[in-house]
């Protein structure tokens, strides 16, 4: 059993902790986001805070990071009680932050990002030549090899990722904060960050990554601290625990980590796709003339790094992007270009897209849940009162019923989608989307930014709508989601299919090699 | 950033922008030597005063309602229409056109007619930034912009070429038909003993004829034509499948086209009810008070109908407040240039220093005020 105690309150605090909280508390109006936190973090150490979305992790983070200011406790970083009004104050501290989305101006160079902010005066040139000195002595220290010159815009993810720790760095910082790391990060370029962390505990300083994710917590850190719905429910060291224990702690229930379903009853073709292409607005082909089928309960994985035609191809079947080729839907074609290529056509001829980036496009971020319930099927008869007026009345009464199958929290209909948390808003859109009883669901990222509890459910219901018989395409960076969910996989890269493989008999080195791009899976 | 308390959101925030956009216009009166007392006096006795000071201000509101409605259906499309001014120009052609070619048997029927012209002269005159902008990408602030000048142009044009009578100094139309005389305050059964001239001896002043006199006001029917286009643009936006679609889609393109709604039909049609409803506003000032069509009909209006929107929060109460507001400073601006020594216009500036407040300052009150609430919550 994990220790659920975290030690009484000490009088003073031992100098080996690089981070030390006491009694933290922070409340958004009447929700309390932190319930007196109290951790301990030695120094050179990785450590890990796991939770669900909306358990206080971000909120501790940033009060850490001095963007809020706790209600109550006190913060002791090297054994020194330390006040952290603003950033400048964190930075002045020691501490350095890799936030989940970076902020790195894109048409800058690397070097002109990490001095960004930490200029020595008004002229550029001695800082940038010091800058370069430090950069190359903290690459070679740490595996932290960036192009000093290159422009943001040109780096890949990982790389823009390792400018962002190389910025901290600079700043001289002892204590680095990593938020959700890995999240777009292929498995190759997650193993190297996690070389690069290592190596900087190896030198002493002290990383805290904060994730979701138990398994990059079983590998990576030392001691891991969980928890729940505001409050730390425990904190253990990672050797004597387990990926089930830790989900335990998180979701205050025992979880099912592993997807149970049944060998799948194929159908009729029900999606079939012929040599589709897209091209972006500025000409570039995305997608390059890819073919697949689909059968009714049948869901088919695509496997990719982000950004290899995954998007467009889920755009260009749910009727966003225009496309050329051939497309069939129970036989019938559809339009992949003109007025009739449209998501109202789609989604009348059986199609539901659940799509990847639910805040902007799944959502309107700032209408009440109930709007959102309408948004897509705001023409749907059940949603009209009469030819002129839309049924306000019943658009939330159908809401209210869904929040509850679909356990939505808060449940409360008027409330803005904004005001959700990740895994909710989720929930919002899925129920949305499956509650049509579509014949093919499109369906991106569905458990992106989502919480252990409700990655399940999620799960549950994508499985419940193949074995009614429903086409599912699912579009996913996570290759766990992909292998346990899938009954047939297609590897993206470049726009390309790189081959099928069957879930049963792959692993993830071979789909990660065709994700690279390295191996053509044809077969 | 925690949100205010509602209360104080849509009543705090504008009422503390107004004290502070009053205070320094007094500091203004004070600098050029007037007092500031007796011009709030002046001001409030010449615009709220009596019924006749509130025909006036009335009138005015009247004209920014529509404007500001105007606004508002564009900016939940997420489109800034400034062109208001040249589209309530081109409604006061349509007026013009409809109640000048045609023999009118009644003020009703000319009135629907009107209404119709108005509505179709001002809707075709945004529907050319609409295109462009739904189309080519050209961004409708510049053009409706630029189309306000060609209106101006193209209104002196017709005025001096085509609609001047023959003999008319005045780069002005005909005077309208009688027939087509809209009831203003004073002709209206109930409430115009409101307007009855009263003698020096306290007793109603008769005409020859024995009949009461009644003082003119501009204020006219179209008042209530603008009441119930705030009731009209409240059910459009929140209870109408378009209103649906034109907020999704001022709120998010991409999500928009998501879920099926045509960018090009949305903007389009935002527009035209955009237009539309600048240009029935000529129904209130050309058809309702001048009954003929002037140079620069709209005198201004357009624009105050961007201040009005923005004070009103882009919502239909919030709209009739804020033109109420504005009836109130024009009126009584014009209050201070009869009666007092101030120049009239400093009226220009108290407006500027509303719209100062209550639209660019906005946030600032707004975030004084969350630092205070945070301060009490926390306290």
């Amino acid at each position: 059993m994990p220790d659920q105690a975290h030690g009484g309150r000490q009088a003073t605090a031992a100098p080996s902790l690089a981070i030390e909280l006491r009694g933290i508390s922070k409340a958004f109006g009447s929700v309390q986001a932190n319930k007196d936190i109290n951790i301990a973090i030695p120094r050179g150490t990785i450590h890990g805070i796991i939770g669900e979305n909306g358990a206080g992790k971000s909120t501790l983070m940033s009060i850490l990071y001095g963007f809020y200011r706790a209600d109550a406790g006190e913060i002791f970083i090297n054994g020194t009680a330390t006040m952290i009004p603003d950033s400048q104050s964190a930075i002045r501290a020691g501490i350095g932050m890799v936030f989940q989305h970076f902020k790195l101006v894109q048409n800058f160079t690397v070097l002109e990002n990490v001095i960004l902010g930490a200029e020595d005066g008004p002229m550029l040139n001695s800082s940038l030549s010091k800058a370069r000195r430090i950069l190359a002595e903290l690459s070679r220290e740490y595996e932290l090899d960036v192009d000093p010159d290159a422009l943001i815009e040109d780096l890949s993810v990982g790389h823009q990722q390792r400018v962002e720790i190389l910025k901290a760095l600079y700043r001289q910082a002892d204590i680095l904060i990593l938020d959700e790391p890995t999240g777009v990060l292929t498995p190759d370029e997650a193993d190297h960050l996690f070389r690069i962390l290592r190596g900087l505990r190896d030198q002493g300083k002290t990383v805290v990554i904060i994730t979701h994710k138990l398994r990059e917590i079983m590998e990576t850190t030392d001691s891991v601290s969980v928890m729940r719905r505001g409050t730390m429910v425990g904190t253990v060291k990672t050797a004597e625990t387990s990926p089930e224990a830790l989900a335990e702690l998180m979701v205050g229930r025992k979880v099912l980590l592993e997807v149970e379903k049944t060998p799948a009853q194929l159908g009729d073709i029900v999606l079939s796709v012929q040599d589709l292409t897209v091209k972006d607005e500025d000409g570039v082909t995305r997608l390059k003339g890819i073919s697949f089928d689909i059968r009714a309960g049948e869901i088919l994985g695509i496997a990719g790094v982000a950004g290899n035609g995954q998007s467009e191809l889920l755009e260009a079947l749910g009727g966003i992007a225009r496309a050329t080729g051939t497309v069939t839907l129970n036989g019938h074609p559809l339009p992949l270009s003109g007025p009739l290529a449209n998501g109202q056509a789609r989604r009348a001829a059986g199609i539901a897209h659940v799509p990847e980036d639910r805040q902007a496009l799944g959502l309107i971020m700032d209408f009440s849940a109930w709007e959102n319930t309408g948004f897509g099927y705001h023409n749907a008869p059940e949603y009209q009162k009469n030819a002129l007026l839309m049924d306000n009345a019943a658009l939330r009464a159908d809401t209210v019923r869904k929040m509850e199958t679909y356990d939505v929290r808060p449940p409360i209909p008027t409330l803005a989608a904004k005001s959700f948390s990740g895994g909710n808003q989720q929930k919002i859109v899925v129920a949305r989307e499956m509650e049509r009883n579509p014949d093919l669901l499109l369906i991106g990222q569905p458990t992106r930014g989502v919480d252990i509890g409700a990655i399940e459910f999620i799960h549950k219901q994508i499985i419940a709508l193949r074995d009614a018989g429903k086409a599912v395409l699912l579009v996913s960076v996570e290759l766990d989601e992909i292998m346990s969910l899938s009954d047939r996989i297609i590897v993206m890269f470049d726009g390309k299919v790189m081959g099928a493989r069957d879930p049963d008999t792959t692993n993830e080195r071979d789909l990660g090699l065709m994700m690279a791009g390295i191996v053509d899976g044809a077969t | 950033m925690k949100k205010l308390p509602t209360w104080a959101d849509v009543g705090l925030v504008p009422l503390i922008s107004l004290t502070l956009a009053a205070l320094v216009s007094a500091m203004v009166l004070l600098a050029i030597g007037e007092s500031p007392m007796q011009a709030l006096t002046v001001m409030v006795e010449g615009a709220l005063g009596s019924p006749y000071a509130w025909g006036y201000t009335l009138y005015y509101a009247t004209s920014f309602i529509f404007t500001g409605l105007a606004v508002t259906v564009a900016f939940h499309a997420g489109l800034f229409n400034i062109g208001g001014e040249g589209q309530a120009q081109l409604g006061g052609l349509g007026v013009a056109l409809v109640c000048l070619m045609l023999p009118w048997p009644h003020w009703t029927l000319a009135l629907g007619a009107a209404m119709i012209g108005a509505a179709a002269f001002g809707a075709a005159w945004a529907a050319i930034p609409a295109y462009l902008q739904a189309r080519r990408g050209s961004h409708i602030v510049i053009t409706t912009i630029m189309f306000n000048y060609i209106a101006a142009a193209l209104l002196i044009y017709l005025l001096v070429n085509v609609l001047r009578p023959a003999g008319s100094m005045d780069p002005a139309s005909a005077n309208f038909p009688d027939a087509t005389h809209l009831p203003q305050f004073q002709d209206m059964p109930i409430i115009q003993g409101l307007f009855q001239r009263i003698g020096a001896d306290g007793l109603p002043r008769l005409n020859a004829e024995g009949l009461p006199i009644y003082q003119k006001v501009p204020a006219n029917v179209t008042f209530f034509i603008a009441l119930i286009a705030c009731v009209l643009v409240w059910v459009l936006l929140w209870h109408t499948r378009l209103g649906y679609q034109i907020r999704a889609f001022g709120k998010s393109e991409k999500a928009a086209v998501y879920a099926g709604i045509s960018p090009f039909k949305i903007i389009m049609v935002s527009m035209l009810i955009s237009g539309g409803l600048s240009g029935l506003m000529a129904i209130n000032n050309v058809m309702g008070q001048s009954e003929r069509l002037l140079q620069n009909s709209a005198s201004g209006a357009g624009f105050i109908g961007i201040a009005v929107a923005l004070m009103g929060r882009n919502h239909p109460i919030g709209i009739l407040l804020a033109a109420i507001l504005f009836g109130f400073l024009y009126q009584g601006g014009a209050a201070l240039g009869l009666n007092t020594q101030i120049p009239i216009e400093l009226r220009t500036v108290v407006q500027g220093l509303v719209i100062l407040f209550t639209g660019a300052l906005d946030q600032m009150v707004r975030m004084i005020l969350g630092w205070f609430f945070r301060q009490k919550r926390s306290a």
